[in-house]
C-alpha cells in the first residue's frame, strides 16, 4: 500500500503527469490522419466502448475509495470547497466518454452510408413539447432539487475563521474554478496569467465559430469529420483548463510547492529553485560579460525570440506544415487562429523551459513591470 | 341522461380555471396540446414541436436547462439570504453564523453555496455539449458568443459571492484574485506600461487610481470592497446576466431551435 501511494505521488509530479498527458493526448484525440493511424494501432479507439467505461469508472471509484483511507488524501479531497472538484473529475470523464461514444457510433453509421443517430424525418419525426418535453423537465427538476437538498443537508457550507488581514493562510488559494489561472502564475507574471491569458481564453472561445469554417458535423455527435477542431478544443478544455485546476487544487500545498495526493503538507518543505532569466543566460553564463546597463541591449535576445515566435513562425508554418489549413482558412482566419494557438502554447513551452533550464523570464524588464 | 361530473372536472370547466388556462380542460387533442405551449408565456420559451432527438437526455444532457434552473434556485435562495445578511465588516460574519444556528432549517446558505458551484459545472458542461455536437456552427455563431459571455458572468457572480461571508477563505481568495488586477497592462499600478502614463514625475496610474482600486474601492480589502462586491453580486451582475440570458434564449428560437443534422 505504501509503495502504491509512493508510486502515485511520484507519477503525479507535474513534470511526469503533464509530460505523460501531452505525449498520449493526440493519440487519444487524433487531429490528423497520421495520428489516427496510430490511434487505431494502439487500440485507443476501444476507449469509448461501454466496457472501457465501466473499467475506467471502477478504477476511478476504486482509487477514490482506497485513497480516502489515507489521512492526507482525505484532508484535501474532503475539504468542503474541494468537493465540487471530486464531482468534476467524474463528470468530466463521464461526459467526455458519453460524447465520444456517440461520436464514434455516428462515425460508424456514416461509414456504412446510414443516417446518423440524430437524423430525423421532418415533419413526421417531430414530437410535441407538451407533454413529451415538459414531463422530462419536470422529472429533472424534481430529481435535481432532491439532489441539491440532500447535498445541502449533508454537507455544511464552508466557513472558516473570521477574516484577519494580518494572518495569511498558506497556501492562499483562489476559488477552485480559478485555480488553473493561479497555477499559471508559477510560469507567468500576473499580467499574463491573470489578465492577458484569461482575456485570450474568452476571445478565443468566442472566435471558435468564426474560425472553424468546416460545415460538417453540425447538430450531431461525430469525430471523424471534425478531428482537428475537436482535438484542439479537447486539449484546451481537458488539459489546459481542467487538468491545471486539479493540479492547482489537489497537488499544490504550502508555498505553492508540489505535493503528491498522499503526501503530508509540510510547510517547511524546501524546493531549492534558482530561476534565471534569458538575459542572464546570454550575458552571464555564455558571454561572461555581466548584464549590460541598457535595457534594450540586455533584453534584445528575448525580444527577437518573441517577435520571431509571433511574427515569423506563422507565415513559415503557413508555407510548410499548415499549408492545407492556411488555404482552407484564408489569411484573416488563419492569422487569428495561429496567434491564439501560439499564445496558448506559450504555457507548455514555458513549463518545459522552467523544468529543463530553470528559465524564469524570456524578457525581463522589472523597471516597467514587463516580464514575460 | 346527465352524467355526474367529478369536482375536478367541474373546476376545470369553471370560469376561474378557464380564465387562467385558455382552452379548457386537460389538453388531450393534438390541437389542445399545441395551444398549451402557445398560450403560456413560460412554456413559450419552447417551440411547439421538436425533433425527437431534442428530447433525449443522451443528446442534450439537460445542462443548459439545469443551468437556468440553478439560476432560479440561486435567485430565490439569494433573496432569502438578503433578509438576514448585512454587508458590513462588523456584521457579515456573525450574520452568516446566525444563518446556520438561529434560523430554523437553515440550509439556505448551503443551497446557495453548493448551487453556485453546481452552476459553474453545469455551464461548463453545457458549453462542452454544444461544442461536441457542433451546434456553434452557422447560423448559431453569435449565440455561442453570447454563451461565452454568460459563462464569464457566471464565474464573476460566483467570485463576487465568495467574499461575502467575510471569513479567511473569502478574503484571501479575493486577495489572490484582486491582486491580479494590479498587474493589468496600462491600467494596473504594477502592470506593464503603467509607468508610461505619466507627465514628468507624476504618475496617473497609482495604487490609489488603478483598476484594482476601482474594483475593491480602496487600496486594501475593506468595508468598501464588501459593499461593492455585495451590490455587484446581488444587483449588478444578475441584472446584466438576465439581459444576456434573454438574448441567449431568444436567439435559440430565432436561429432555428435546437441544432439538427442538416
Amino acid at each position: 500500500m505504501e509503495a502504491f501511494k509512493h508510486l502515485i505521488d511520484t507519477l503525479s509530479k507535474p513534470t511526469i503527469l503533464v509530460s505523460f498527458t501531452f505525449i498520449i493526448f493526440f493519440f487519444v484525440f487524433p487531429p490528423t490522419d497520421w495520428f489516427e493511424k496510430w490511434h487505431k494501432k494502439l487500440k485507443f479507439d476501444g476507449l469509448w466502448s461501454v466496457k472501457s467505461f465501466w473499467i475506467i469508472t471502477a478504477l476511478l471509484v476504486g482509487f477514490f475509495v482506497t485513497g480516502l483511507s489515507d489521512p492526507d488524501f482525505r484532508s484535501i479531497m474532503l475539504k468542503p470547497d474541494n468537493v465540487p472538484i471530486a464531482g468534476l473529475i467524474f463528470l468530466v470523464f463521464f461526459f467526455t466518454w458519453l460524447s465520444m461514444h456517440q461520436a464514434y457510433n455516428n462515425d460508424k453509421l456514416i461509414d456504412a452510408g446510414k443516417p446518423v443517430d440524430e437524423q430525423y424525418d421532418a415533419p413526421n419525426d417531430k414530437v410535441l413539447v407538451w407533454p413529451d418535453l415538459v414531463y422530462i423537465e419536470l422529472i429533472t427538476i424534481i430529481l435535481f432539487s432532491a439532489f441539491m437538498l440532500v447535498w445541502s443537508i449533508g454537507l455544511p457550507a464552508p466557513l472558516e475563521e473570521p477574516a484577519n488581514p494580518s494572518e495569511s493562510p498558506n497556501p492562499a488559494k483562489a476559488p477552485w474554478y480559478f485555480l488553473g489561472l493561479q497555477e499559471m502564475l508559477v510560469y507567468f507574471d500576473p499580467w499574463m496569467a491573470g489578465v492577458v491569458l484569461p482575456s485570450l481564453i474568452i476571445v478565443g472561445l468566442m472566435a471558435i465559430p468564426y474560425l472553424d469554417n468546416n460545415k460538417e458535423g453540425s447538430g450531431y455527435y461525430s469525430f471523424k469529420n471534425r478531428k482537428l477542431s475537436i482535438a484542439i478544443f479537447m486539449f484546451g478544455w481537458l488539459v489546459l483548463w481542467n487538468l491545471l485546476i486539479v493540479i492547482g487544487t489537489v497537488l499544490r500545498g504550502p508555498n505553492w510547492n508540489f505535493f503528491g495526493p498522499f503526501e503530508f503538507w509540510d510547510s517547511h518543505k524546501i524546493e531549492a529553485l534558482t530561476n534565471i532569466n534569458l538575459s542572464e543566460f546570454v550575458y552571464v553564463k555564455w558571454l561572461s560579460t555581466g548584464l549590460p546597463g541598457n535595457i534594450l541591449i540586455r533584453e534584445i535576445w528575448g525580444m527577437i525570440l518573441l517577435l520571431g515566435y509571433f511574427m515569423i513562425l506563422p507565415p513559415l508554418l503557413a508555407k510548410t506544415w499548415l499549408k492545407n489549413l492556411f488555404e482552407r482558412l484564408g489569411v484573416a482566419r488563419y492569422s487569428l487562429f495561429i496567434v491564439l494557438i501560439l499564445a496558448a502554447l506559450t504555457l507548455p513551452i514555458k513549463m518545459y523551459l522552467r523544468w529543463m533550464f530553470n528559465l524564469k523570464y524570456i524578457i525581463s524588464i522589472p523597471e516597467y513591470f514587463f516580464n514575460f | 341522461m346527465s352524467e355526474k361530473k367529478g369536482l375536478l372536472k367541474r373546476l376545470a370547466e369553471g370560469q376561474v380555471w378557464t380564465s387562467i388556462f385558455r382552452g379548457g380542460g386537460v389538453p388531450k387533442s393534438r390541437r389542445q396540446r399545441m395551444m398549451v405551449v402557445l398560450n403560456s408565456v413560460f412554456l413559450h420559451l419552447h417551440p411547439v414541436r421538436l425533433p425527437k432527438h431534442a428530447v433525449k437526455l443522451k443528446f442534450t444532457w439537460c445542462m443548459g436547462g439545469l443551468s437556468f434552473f440553478l439560476f432560479l434556485i440561486l435567485t430565490i435562495s439569494g433573496i432569502l439570504l438578503m433578509f438576514y445578511y448585512r454587508p458590513t465588516i462588523e456584521y457579515a460574519y456573525t450574520d452568516i453564523i446566525d444563518l446556520a444556528e438561529q434560523v430554523p432549517f437553515g440550509i439556505m446558505r448551503e443551497i446557495h453555496r453548493w448551487g453556485a458551484h453546481a452552476m459553474v459545472i453545469t455551464v461548463w458542461l453545457h458549453m462542452f455539449r454544444v461544442f461536441m455536437t457542433g451546434s456553434y456552427k452557422p447560423p448559431r455563431e453569435f449565440n455561442w458568443a453570447i454563451g461565452v459571455i454568460l459563462l464569464l458572468l457566471t464565474l464573476l457572480l460566483s467570485f463576487t459571492g465568495y467574499l461575502l461571508p467575510w471569513d479567511q477563505l473569502a478574503i484571501w481568495a479575493i486577495t489572490v484574485g484582486s491582486n491580479m488586477a494590479r498587474a493589468t497592462p496600462f491600467i494596473g499600478s504594477e502592470g506593464p506600461g503603467a509607468a508610461l502614463l505619466a507627465i514628468g514625475d507624476i504618475n496617473f496610474v497609482t495604487m490609489a487610481s488603478d483598476i484594482r482600486f476601482a474594483l475593491i474601492g480602496g487600496r486594501f480589502l475593506g468595508e468598501a470592497t464588501l459593499l461593492r462586491f455585495y451590490v455587484l453580486h446581488c444587483i449588478g451582475l444578475p441584472f446584466i446576466i438576465m439581459i444576456f440570458m434573454a438574448v441567449h434564449f431568444w436567439r435559440i428560437r430565432k436561429d432555428g431551435g435546437i441544432s439538427t443534422p442538416v
